[in-house]
Protein backbone atom coordinates (compact mmCIF):
# COMPACT_ATOMS: atom_id res chain seq x y z
CA UNK A 1 0.00 0.00 0.00
CA UNK A 2 3.15 2.19 -0.27
CA UNK A 3 2.07 4.03 -3.22
CA UNK A 4 -0.95 4.98 -1.36
CA UNK A 5 0.37 7.21 0.78
CA UNK A 6 0.42 11.13 0.45
CA UNK A 7 3.21 12.35 -1.28
CA UNK A 8 4.03 15.23 0.98
CA UNK A 9 4.27 12.46 3.51
CA UNK A 10 6.75 10.37 1.68
CA UNK A 11 8.52 12.97 0.51
CA UNK A 12 9.39 14.18 4.34
CA UNK A 13 12.46 11.62 5.46
CA UNK A 14 12.37 9.47 8.03
CA UNK A 15 13.74 11.47 11.60
CA UNK A 16 17.82 11.09 12.42
CA UNK A 17 17.07 9.89 16.09
CA UNK A 18 14.88 7.03 15.42
CA UNK A 19 18.45 4.73 14.58
CA UNK A 20 20.07 5.91 17.97
CA UNK A 21 16.84 5.29 19.71
CA UNK A 22 16.40 1.57 18.68
CA UNK A 23 20.35 0.79 18.84
CA UNK A 24 20.59 2.72 22.82
CA UNK A 25 16.78 1.41 23.80
CA UNK A 26 18.49 -2.29 23.39
CA UNK A 27 21.88 -1.30 25.07
CA UNK A 28 22.61 -2.10 28.65
CA UNK A 29 24.85 0.27 30.76
CA UNK A 30 24.30 2.82 28.04
CA UNK A 31 23.90 6.62 29.10
CA UNK A 32 21.92 8.62 26.99
CA UNK A 33 22.52 12.08 26.45
CA UNK A 34 19.73 12.33 23.80
CA UNK A 35 17.10 12.79 26.01
CA UNK A 36 14.48 16.25 24.91
CA UNK A 37 12.61 16.48 28.19
CA UNK A 38 13.46 17.66 31.97
CA UNK A 39 14.51 14.66 34.31
CA UNK A 40 12.81 16.11 37.34
CA UNK A 41 8.98 14.57 38.33
CA UNK A 42 6.46 17.21 37.69
CA UNK A 43 5.75 18.89 41.25
CA UNK A 44 3.92 17.41 43.37
CA UNK A 45 1.16 20.01 43.99
CA UNK A 46 1.13 19.96 40.07
CA UNK A 47 0.39 16.14 40.02
CA UNK A 48 -1.82 16.20 42.77
CA UNK A 49 -4.48 18.93 41.73
CA UNK A 50 -4.87 16.37 38.20
CA UNK A 51 -5.69 13.68 40.68
CA UNK A 52 -8.11 15.86 42.47
CA UNK A 53 -9.39 16.86 39.18
CA UNK A 54 -10.70 13.22 38.39
CA UNK A 55 -11.84 12.69 41.52
CA UNK A 56 -14.03 16.22 41.41
CA UNK A 57 -15.60 14.72 38.08
CA UNK A 58 -13.91 17.29 36.08
CA UNK A 59 -13.91 15.21 33.28
CA UNK A 60 -15.97 16.58 30.79
CA UNK A 61 -15.22 18.69 27.62
CA UNK A 62 -13.75 22.32 27.77
CA UNK A 63 -14.45 25.06 25.72
CA UNK A 64 -12.62 24.96 22.24
CA UNK A 65 -10.21 27.70 23.58
CA UNK A 66 -9.31 25.64 26.78
CA UNK A 67 -10.90 26.43 30.20
CA UNK A 68 -11.60 30.08 31.08
CA UNK A 69 -9.60 29.56 34.18
CA UNK A 70 -6.50 28.26 33.05
CA UNK A 71 -6.96 30.85 29.71
CA UNK A 72 -7.03 33.79 32.44
CA UNK A 73 -3.98 32.35 34.50
CA UNK A 74 -1.96 32.54 30.92
CA UNK A 75 -3.17 36.07 30.41
CA UNK A 76 -1.78 36.80 33.41
CA UNK A 77 1.34 34.91 33.48
CA UNK A 78 2.47 35.86 29.59
CA UNK A 79 2.12 39.32 30.89
CA UNK A 80 3.75 39.20 33.87
CA UNK A 81 6.75 37.65 32.87
CA UNK A 82 7.05 38.49 29.38
CA UNK A 83 5.03 41.75 29.04
CA UNK A 84 2.44 40.09 26.36
CA UNK A 85 -0.96 41.39 26.97
CA UNK A 86 -4.09 39.15 25.06
CA UNK A 87 -7.56 39.18 25.48
CA UNK A 88 -9.13 35.90 26.16
CA UNK A 89 -10.47 35.22 22.98
CA UNK A 90 -6.21 35.45 21.62
CA UNK A 91 -5.65 32.03 23.35
CA UNK A 92 -5.87 28.62 22.58
CA UNK A 93 -4.76 26.01 24.65
CA UNK A 94 -3.17 22.76 22.68
CA UNK A 95 -2.51 19.38 22.97
CA UNK A 96 1.20 20.07 23.51
CA UNK A 97 3.50 23.00 21.44
CA UNK A 98 3.65 20.13 18.89
CA UNK A 99 -0.43 20.39 18.44
CA UNK A 100 -0.13 24.70 18.33
CA UNK A 101 2.93 24.31 15.99
CA UNK A 102 0.97 22.24 13.56
CA UNK A 103 -2.22 24.32 14.25
CA UNK A 104 -0.43 27.90 12.57
CA UNK A 105 1.28 25.85 10.40
CA UNK A 106 -2.14 24.54 8.69
CA UNK A 107 -3.68 27.46 9.73
CA UNK A 108 -1.34 30.42 7.19
CA UNK A 109 0.34 27.72 5.04
CA UNK A 110 -1.23 27.58 1.61
CA UNK A 111 -0.12 25.38 -1.24
CA UNK A 112 3.39 26.44 -2.36
CA UNK A 113 3.68 29.28 0.66
CA UNK A 114 7.11 29.47 1.80
CA UNK A 115 8.13 29.62 5.46
CA UNK A 116 11.44 30.41 6.70
CA UNK A 117 12.58 27.85 9.31
CA UNK A 118 16.32 28.08 11.84
CA UNK A 119 18.81 25.65 11.08
CA UNK A 120 20.01 24.30 13.29
CA UNK A 121 16.55 23.62 15.44
CA UNK A 122 13.96 21.32 16.87
CA UNK A 123 13.18 18.10 13.98
CA UNK A 124 9.26 19.14 14.02
CA UNK A 125 9.47 22.68 12.40
CA UNK A 126 10.68 21.33 8.53
CA UNK A 127 7.84 18.51 8.34
CA UNK A 128 5.16 20.23 10.00
CA UNK A 129 5.55 22.97 7.04
CA UNK A 130 5.57 20.09 4.57
CA UNK A 131 2.67 18.68 5.95
CA UNK A 132 0.72 21.61 5.62
CA UNK A 133 1.56 21.54 1.78
CA UNK A 134 4.15 24.55 2.35
CA UNK A 135 7.53 24.86 1.34
CA UNK A 136 10.12 24.95 4.68
CA UNK A 137 13.42 27.41 3.68
CA UNK A 138 16.10 26.65 6.11
CA UNK A 139 17.68 29.58 7.42
CA UNK A 140 21.43 28.49 7.86
CA UNK A 141 22.60 29.76 11.44
CA UNK A 142 26.17 29.96 11.90
CA UNK A 143 27.89 29.15 15.41
CA UNK A 144 30.37 32.25 14.90
CA UNK A 145 26.98 34.18 15.05
CA UNK A 146 26.25 32.40 18.30
CA UNK A 147 23.71 30.80 16.48
CA UNK A 148 21.34 34.06 16.03
CA UNK A 149 19.34 34.57 13.15
CA UNK A 150 21.22 37.76 11.64
CA UNK A 151 19.61 39.88 8.89
CA UNK A 152 22.20 38.18 6.46
CA UNK A 153 20.75 34.94 7.45
CA UNK A 154 17.10 35.83 7.12
CA UNK A 155 17.73 38.25 4.18
CA UNK A 156 19.65 35.11 2.34
CA UNK A 157 16.41 32.79 2.25
CA UNK A 158 13.64 35.30 1.74
CA UNK A 159 11.59 35.26 -1.95
CA UNK A 160 8.41 36.71 -2.97
CA UNK A 161 6.88 33.81 -1.94
CA UNK A 162 8.08 33.76 1.67
CA UNK A 163 5.01 33.77 4.26
CA UNK A 164 5.68 33.44 7.61
CA UNK A 165 9.21 32.58 9.80
CA UNK A 166 9.77 30.39 12.33
CA UNK A 167 12.03 31.51 15.59
CA UNK A 168 12.99 29.45 18.25
CA UNK A 169 14.69 30.66 21.36
CA UNK A 170 15.98 29.54 23.99
CA UNK A 171 16.79 26.48 20.84
CA UNK A 172 16.85 23.13 21.04
CA UNK A 173 19.73 22.06 20.12
CA UNK A 174 21.80 24.59 20.31
CA UNK A 175 20.88 26.36 23.24
CA UNK A 176 21.54 29.76 21.93
CA UNK A 177 18.81 32.64 23.06
CA UNK A 178 17.95 35.96 21.32
CA UNK A 179 17.76 39.40 23.11
CA UNK A 180 16.04 42.00 22.76
CA UNK A 181 18.53 43.70 20.78
CA UNK A 182 18.81 40.94 18.63
CA UNK A 183 15.33 40.71 17.71
CA UNK A 184 15.45 44.50 16.73
CA UNK A 185 18.26 43.76 13.75
CA UNK A 186 15.51 41.48 12.28
CA UNK A 187 11.95 43.34 13.00
CA UNK A 188 12.28 45.40 10.31
CA UNK A 189 13.38 43.19 7.62
CA UNK A 190 10.15 40.88 9.06
CA UNK A 191 7.44 43.57 8.97
CA UNK A 192 8.88 45.00 5.37
CA UNK A 193 8.19 41.45 3.76
CA UNK A 194 5.11 41.43 6.03
CA UNK A 195 5.91 38.02 7.59
CA UNK A 196 3.86 36.42 10.03
CA UNK A 197 6.17 35.04 12.77
CA UNK A 198 5.48 31.77 14.34
CA UNK A 199 7.69 32.03 17.87
CA UNK A 200 8.41 28.57 19.42
CA UNK A 201 9.16 29.40 23.17
CA UNK A 202 8.41 26.69 25.12
CA UNK A 203 12.10 26.63 27.00
CA UNK A 204 11.17 30.55 27.88
CA UNK A 205 11.49 29.83 31.65
CA UNK A 206 14.81 27.54 31.08
CA UNK A 207 17.59 31.05 30.40
CA UNK A 208 20.66 31.41 32.57
CA UNK A 209 21.62 34.79 33.09
CA UNK A 210 19.46 36.76 30.46
CA UNK A 211 16.03 36.60 31.00
CA UNK A 212 13.65 35.35 28.02
CA UNK A 213 12.70 38.08 25.40
CA UNK A 214 9.35 37.14 23.81
CA UNK A 215 9.62 38.91 20.18
CA UNK A 216 6.22 39.58 20.45
CA UNK A 217 7.21 42.21 22.82
CA UNK A 218 8.52 44.44 20.03
CA UNK A 219 6.32 47.42 18.44
CA UNK A 220 4.77 46.32 15.45
CA UNK A 221 5.22 42.16 16.22
CA UNK A 222 2.61 41.40 18.34
CA UNK A 223 -0.10 41.79 15.63
CA UNK A 224 1.79 39.18 13.25
CA UNK A 225 3.58 36.86 15.83
CA UNK A 226 1.76 33.73 17.23
CA UNK A 227 3.54 33.21 20.50
CA UNK A 228 3.64 29.16 21.44
CA UNK A 229 4.31 28.31 24.82
CA UNK A 230 3.69 25.14 27.04
CA UNK A 231 3.83 23.44 30.62
CA UNK A 232 6.60 20.33 29.68
CA UNK A 233 9.75 22.08 29.93
CA UNK A 234 9.37 24.55 32.49
CA UNK A 235 7.24 22.77 34.67
CA UNK A 236 8.63 19.27 33.66
CA UNK A 237 5.15 18.15 32.64
CA UNK A 238 5.96 16.71 29.21
CA UNK A 239 3.42 13.54 29.47
CA UNK A 240 0.43 15.56 30.55
CA UNK A 241 0.68 16.95 26.97
CA UNK A 242 -0.50 20.65 27.49
CA UNK A 243 0.96 23.90 25.42
CA UNK A 244 -1.02 26.99 24.70
CA UNK A 245 -0.65 29.66 21.10
CA UNK A 246 -1.01 33.15 21.49
CA UNK A 247 -1.62 35.95 18.90
CA UNK A 248 -3.41 38.17 17.03
CA UNK A 249 -7.24 37.08 16.08
CA UNK A 250 -7.71 36.49 12.69
CA UNK A 251 -4.68 33.84 13.22
CA UNK A 252 -6.19 32.61 16.44
CA UNK A 253 -10.00 32.24 15.30
CA UNK A 254 -8.48 30.18 12.18
CA UNK A 255 -6.49 27.93 14.58
CA UNK A 256 -9.07 27.80 16.95
CA UNK A 257 -11.27 26.67 13.83
CA UNK A 258 -8.96 23.40 12.57
CA UNK A 259 -8.57 22.92 17.03
CA UNK A 260 -12.50 22.22 16.95
CA UNK A 261 -12.73 19.50 14.42
CA UNK A 262 -9.67 17.75 15.06
CA UNK A 263 -9.07 17.97 18.75
CA UNK A 264 -11.80 19.45 20.39
CA UNK A 265 -9.84 20.62 23.25
CA UNK A 266 -6.95 19.35 25.64
CA UNK A 267 -7.59 16.84 28.25
CA UNK A 268 -9.70 18.48 31.05
CA UNK A 269 -7.34 16.90 34.23
CA UNK A 270 -3.85 18.40 32.35
CA UNK A 271 -5.76 21.60 32.08
CA UNK A 272 -6.53 21.40 35.63
CA UNK A 273 -3.27 20.96 36.30
CA UNK A 274 -1.71 23.54 34.50
CA UNK A 275 -4.15 26.01 36.28
CA UNK A 276 -1.93 25.12 39.44
CA UNK A 277 0.98 24.79 37.76
CA UNK A 278 0.75 28.18 36.93
CA UNK A 279 -1.43 30.06 39.99
CA UNK A 280 1.20 28.52 42.52
CA UNK A 281 4.06 29.63 40.71
CA UNK A 282 3.17 33.29 40.05
CA UNK A 283 2.29 33.76 43.57
CA UNK A 284 5.36 31.95 45.23
CA UNK A 285 7.94 33.66 42.70
CA UNK A 286 8.57 30.77 40.37
CA UNK A 287 10.11 28.85 43.59
CA UNK A 288 10.21 25.30 41.51
CA UNK A 289 11.12 26.62 38.08
CA UNK A 290 13.85 28.54 39.98
CA UNK A 291 15.04 25.39 41.62
CA UNK A 292 14.95 23.35 38.49
CA UNK A 293 16.62 26.04 36.24
CA UNK A 294 19.22 26.39 39.34
CA UNK A 295 20.25 22.64 39.29
CA UNK A 296 20.36 23.03 35.09
CA UNK A 297 22.66 26.08 35.19
CA UNK A 298 24.66 23.94 37.70
CA UNK A 299 25.08 21.05 35.29
CA UNK A 300 24.99 23.21 31.96
CA UNK A 301 28.79 24.76 33.19
CA UNK A 302 30.06 21.00 34.26
CA UNK A 303 29.32 20.00 30.77
CA UNK A 304 30.68 23.32 29.24
CA UNK A 305 33.68 23.48 30.85
CA UNK A 306 34.08 19.30 30.28
CA UNK A 307 34.00 19.18 26.59
CA UNK A 308 35.93 22.19 26.39
CA UNK A 309 38.68 20.91 28.51
CA UNK A 310 38.70 17.58 26.22
CA UNK A 311 39.14 20.03 23.25
CA UNK A 312 35.59 19.64 22.02
CA UNK A 313 35.12 23.76 21.76
CA UNK A 314 32.05 24.59 22.47
CA UNK A 315 29.21 27.65 21.75
CA UNK A 316 28.50 27.86 25.72
CA UNK A 317 24.34 27.40 25.60
CA UNK A 318 22.57 30.24 27.34
CA UNK A 319 19.04 28.37 27.96
CA UNK A 320 17.20 25.62 27.38
CA UNK A 321 19.29 22.18 28.29
CA UNK A 322 21.59 20.87 25.50
CA UNK A 323 24.64 21.89 24.77
CA UNK A 324 26.32 21.55 21.45
CA UNK A 325 29.74 20.88 21.08
CA UNK A 326 31.81 20.54 17.55
CA UNK A 327 33.34 17.76 17.25
CA UNK A 328 35.22 18.68 13.32
CA UNK A 329 38.69 18.41 15.32
CA UNK A 330 37.84 14.50 15.59
CA UNK A 331 37.82 14.35 11.69
CA UNK A 332 34.72 11.96 12.10
CA UNK A 333 31.34 13.46 11.01
CA UNK A 334 28.73 13.95 13.65
CA UNK A 335 26.95 10.51 12.68
CA UNK A 336 30.52 8.61 12.80
CA UNK A 337 31.12 10.12 16.29
CA UNK A 338 27.73 9.20 17.67
CA UNK A 339 27.63 5.78 16.33
CA UNK A 340 31.45 4.92 17.45
CA UNK A 341 31.06 6.00 20.35
CA UNK A 342 27.29 4.41 21.37
CA UNK A 343 29.18 1.33 20.57
CA UNK A 344 32.67 1.80 22.29
CA UNK A 345 31.59 4.13 25.29
CA UNK A 346 28.03 3.59 25.76
CA UNK A 347 26.83 6.88 25.66
CA UNK A 348 23.92 8.10 23.14
CA UNK A 349 24.06 11.48 22.02
CA UNK A 350 22.65 12.76 18.90
CA UNK A 351 23.82 13.86 15.92
CA UNK A 352 23.56 17.34 14.64
CA UNK A 353 22.51 16.00 11.11
CA UNK A 354 19.09 15.19 12.95
CA UNK A 355 18.35 19.73 13.66
CA UNK A 356 19.40 20.28 9.70
CA UNK A 357 21.71 19.66 6.58
CA UNK A 358 25.25 20.76 7.07
CA UNK A 359 25.50 19.92 10.57
CA UNK A 360 27.81 17.17 10.53
CA UNK A 361 30.35 19.31 12.43
CA UNK A 362 27.91 18.81 15.91
CA UNK A 363 26.45 16.53 18.63
CA UNK A 364 23.36 17.56 20.78
CA UNK A 365 24.09 16.52 24.54
CA UNK A 366 21.57 17.22 26.64
CA UNK A 367 21.96 17.87 30.27
CA UNK A 368 18.41 16.85 31.77
CA UNK A 369 20.12 14.00 33.29
CA UNK A 370 21.60 13.00 36.86
CA UNK A 371 25.05 14.83 37.72
CA UNK A 372 26.44 11.22 38.40
CA UNK A 373 25.34 10.61 34.65
CA UNK A 374 26.71 13.52 33.32
CA UNK A 375 29.64 13.22 34.92
CA UNK A 376 30.35 9.31 33.91
CA UNK A 377 29.20 10.64 30.35
CA UNK A 378 31.69 13.03 30.44
CA UNK A 379 34.54 10.84 31.54
CA UNK A 380 33.89 8.52 28.51
CA UNK A 381 33.59 11.06 26.15
CA UNK A 382 36.71 12.19 26.89
CA UNK A 383 38.65 8.63 26.98
CA UNK A 384 36.83 8.26 23.36
CA UNK A 385 37.95 11.20 22.08
CA UNK A 386 41.09 10.79 23.46
CA UNK A 387 41.47 7.22 21.45
CA UNK A 388 40.98 8.68 18.30
CA UNK B 1 29.15 36.73 43.01
CA UNK B 2 28.79 38.36 46.58
CA UNK B 3 30.03 35.59 49.62
CA UNK B 4 26.75 35.29 50.86
CA UNK B 5 25.23 34.07 47.23
CA UNK B 6 28.50 31.90 47.28
CA UNK B 7 27.73 30.48 50.72
CA UNK B 8 23.99 29.50 49.48
CA UNK B 9 24.81 28.36 45.98
CA UNK B 10 27.64 26.03 48.31
CA UNK B 11 25.14 24.42 51.08
CA UNK B 12 22.37 23.78 48.27
CA UNK B 13 24.92 21.62 46.59
CA UNK B 14 26.50 19.77 49.93
CA UNK B 15 23.12 19.65 52.07
CA UNK B 16 22.59 17.53 48.68
CA UNK B 17 25.61 15.70 48.52
CA UNK B 18 28.15 16.30 51.12
CA UNK B 19 30.60 14.37 49.62
CA UNK B 20 30.98 16.44 46.63
CA UNK B 21 34.89 17.45 45.80
CA UNK B 22 35.83 21.08 45.64
CA UNK B 23 36.82 21.08 42.37
CA UNK B 24 33.02 19.83 40.89
CA UNK B 25 31.55 22.47 43.02
CA UNK B 26 33.79 25.24 41.37
CA UNK B 27 32.90 24.32 38.12
CA UNK B 28 29.01 24.10 39.10
CA UNK B 29 29.02 27.43 40.24
CA UNK B 30 31.29 29.15 38.23
CA UNK B 31 33.72 30.44 40.45
CA UNK B 32 37.53 29.37 41.37
CA UNK B 33 38.61 26.21 43.63
CA UNK B 34 40.27 28.28 46.16
CA UNK B 35 37.51 30.21 46.55
CA UNK B 36 35.10 27.39 47.22
CA UNK B 37 37.90 26.18 49.60
CA UNK B 38 38.05 29.20 51.61
CA UNK B 39 34.07 29.25 51.74
CA UNK B 40 34.14 26.53 53.10
CA UNK B 41 36.43 26.54 55.51
CA UNK B 42 34.73 29.94 56.64
CA UNK B 43 31.17 28.01 56.43
CA UNK B 44 33.12 25.25 58.96
CA UNK B 45 34.65 27.72 61.42
CA UNK B 46 31.57 29.65 62.01
CA UNK B 47 29.64 26.31 62.27
CA UNK B 48 27.29 27.26 59.32
CA UNK B 49 28.11 24.07 57.97
CA UNK B 50 27.42 21.78 61.05
CA UNK B 51 28.80 18.78 60.22
CA UNK B 52 28.75 15.95 57.17
CA UNK B 53 26.56 13.11 58.33
CA UNK B 54 24.76 10.48 55.94
CA UNK B 55 20.91 10.28 55.51
CA UNK B 56 20.38 6.26 56.36
CA UNK B 57 17.57 3.95 56.07
CA UNK B 58 18.56 1.51 59.21
CA UNK B 59 14.95 -0.32 58.60
CA UNK B 60 17.40 -2.10 56.11
CA UNK B 61 19.77 -3.23 58.61
CA UNK B 62 18.12 -6.36 60.65
CA UNK B 63 17.51 -3.70 63.72
CA UNK B 64 16.10 -3.56 66.86
CA UNK B 65 17.02 0.23 67.04
CA UNK B 66 14.30 2.66 68.14
CA UNK B 67 13.08 5.91 67.30
CA UNK B 68 10.34 8.37 69.30
CA UNK B 69 9.00 11.68 69.30
CA UNK B 70 8.24 12.65 72.79
CA UNK B 71 5.96 15.75 73.86
CA UNK B 72 6.59 17.55 76.96
CA UNK B 73 4.78 19.92 78.39
CA UNK B 74 6.83 22.49 80.98
CA UNK B 75 6.43 24.61 83.67
CA UNK B 76 8.61 27.17 82.83
CA UNK B 77 10.74 28.64 85.77
CA UNK B 78 11.07 32.58 86.32
CA UNK B 79 14.13 34.14 84.84
CA UNK B 80 14.82 30.89 82.45
CA UNK B 81 11.71 30.46 80.20
CA UNK B 82 12.37 27.23 78.79
CA UNK B 83 16.07 27.15 77.85
CA UNK B 84 17.24 25.70 81.04
CA UNK B 85 15.00 22.62 80.91
CA UNK B 86 15.90 22.34 77.23
CA UNK B 87 19.44 22.12 78.09
CA UNK B 88 18.89 19.60 80.85
CA UNK B 89 17.15 17.36 78.47
CA UNK B 90 19.52 17.69 75.07
CA UNK B 91 22.24 16.83 77.01
CA UNK B 92 21.44 13.09 76.98
CA UNK B 93 23.06 11.00 74.61
CA UNK B 94 20.16 9.63 73.68
CA UNK B 95 18.08 12.93 72.68
CA UNK B 96 19.07 13.56 69.17
CA UNK B 97 17.06 16.65 68.64
CA UNK B 98 14.57 19.36 71.17
CA UNK B 99 12.45 21.72 69.61
CA UNK B 100 10.57 24.03 71.18
CA UNK B 101 7.15 24.38 69.99
CA UNK B 102 4.19 26.55 69.36
CA UNK B 103 0.69 24.84 70.56
CA UNK B 104 -0.45 22.11 72.93
CA UNK B 105 2.76 21.31 74.14
CA UNK B 106 6.13 22.77 74.78
CA UNK B 107 8.75 20.97 74.08
CA UNK B 108 9.62 18.09 70.88
CA UNK B 109 12.06 15.54 71.85
CA UNK B 110 13.35 13.14 69.19
CA UNK B 111 14.66 10.17 70.96
CA UNK B 112 16.87 7.68 69.86
CA UNK B 113 17.72 4.56 71.57
CA UNK B 114 18.96 0.60 70.78
CA UNK B 115 15.63 -0.77 71.76
CA UNK B 116 11.89 0.36 72.21
CA UNK B 117 12.43 -0.35 75.87
CA UNK B 118 15.73 1.45 76.33
CA UNK B 119 13.18 4.67 75.10
CA UNK B 120 10.62 3.79 77.84
CA UNK B 121 13.14 3.34 80.43
CA UNK B 122 14.68 6.42 79.37
CA UNK B 123 11.23 8.56 79.78
CA UNK B 124 9.87 7.63 82.89
CA UNK B 125 13.49 7.07 84.23
CA UNK B 126 14.84 10.06 83.38
CA UNK B 127 12.78 12.64 81.67
CA UNK B 128 9.38 12.65 82.76
CA UNK B 129 10.95 12.97 86.58
CA UNK B 130 12.83 16.39 85.85
CA UNK B 131 11.67 19.09 87.47
CA UNK B 132 9.30 21.49 85.68
CA UNK B 133 8.64 18.29 83.27
CA UNK B 134 4.76 18.58 84.18
CA UNK B 135 3.71 15.68 81.37
CA UNK B 136 5.29 13.63 78.81
CA UNK B 137 3.42 12.20 75.90
CA UNK B 138 5.48 9.25 73.78
CA UNK B 139 4.98 8.48 69.91
CA UNK B 140 7.43 5.59 68.15
CA UNK B 141 8.32 5.85 65.17
CA UNK B 142 6.69 3.09 63.18
CA UNK B 143 8.25 3.66 59.82
CA UNK B 144 10.01 6.09 57.63
CA UNK B 145 8.98 7.18 54.28
CA UNK B 146 10.73 10.30 54.01
CA UNK B 147 13.70 11.89 55.74
CA UNK B 148 15.59 15.20 55.42
CA UNK B 149 13.50 15.86 51.88
CA UNK B 150 14.55 12.11 50.42
CA UNK B 151 12.04 9.32 50.31
CA UNK B 152 13.18 6.70 51.71
CA UNK B 153 10.62 3.84 50.09
CA UNK B 154 11.01 5.44 46.69
CA UNK B 155 9.63 3.14 43.98
CA UNK B 156 11.72 2.04 40.65
CA UNK B 157 11.60 5.25 38.43
CA UNK B 158 9.45 5.05 35.43
CA UNK B 159 11.76 4.56 32.15
CA UNK B 160 11.85 7.36 29.89
CA UNK B 161 12.82 7.41 26.38
CA UNK B 162 16.25 6.75 25.59
CA UNK B 163 16.43 9.96 22.98
CA UNK B 164 13.70 12.01 22.18
CA UNK B 165 13.49 14.78 20.02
Amino acid sequence: MDNKVARRIRDVPPSGIRKFFDIASEMKDCISLGVGEPDFDTPWNIRESAIYSLEAGKTHYTSNHGSTELRKAILHYLDMRFGLKYDLNQIVVTVGASEALDLAFRAIIDPGDEVLVPLPSYVAYMPGVSFAGGVPVPMHLQECDNFRITPQALTAALTPKTKAIVVAFPNNPTGAIMTKEDYETIADIIIEHDLVVISDEIYAELTYGTPHFSIAALPGMAERTIVINGFSKAFAMTGFRLGYAAGPKPLLDAMVKIHQYSMLCASSMSQEAGIEALKSECANDFAQVKKMTAEYNRRRRLMYAGFNEMGLTCFEPLGAFYIFPNISKTGLNADEFCTRLLYEKKVACVPGTAFGDGLENFIRCSYASSLDNLKEALRRIKSFVESL
Amino acid sequence: MDNNALYGEILDLLENDARMSVEDIALMIGVSADRVREAIAHMEQEKIIVKYAAITNREKVASEEAEALIEVKVIPKRGQGYDDLAERIYGFDEVKAVYLMSGTYDLSVIVHAKSMKQISKFVFEKLAVLEGVASTVTHFIMRKYKEQGVILSAKEPEERLVISP
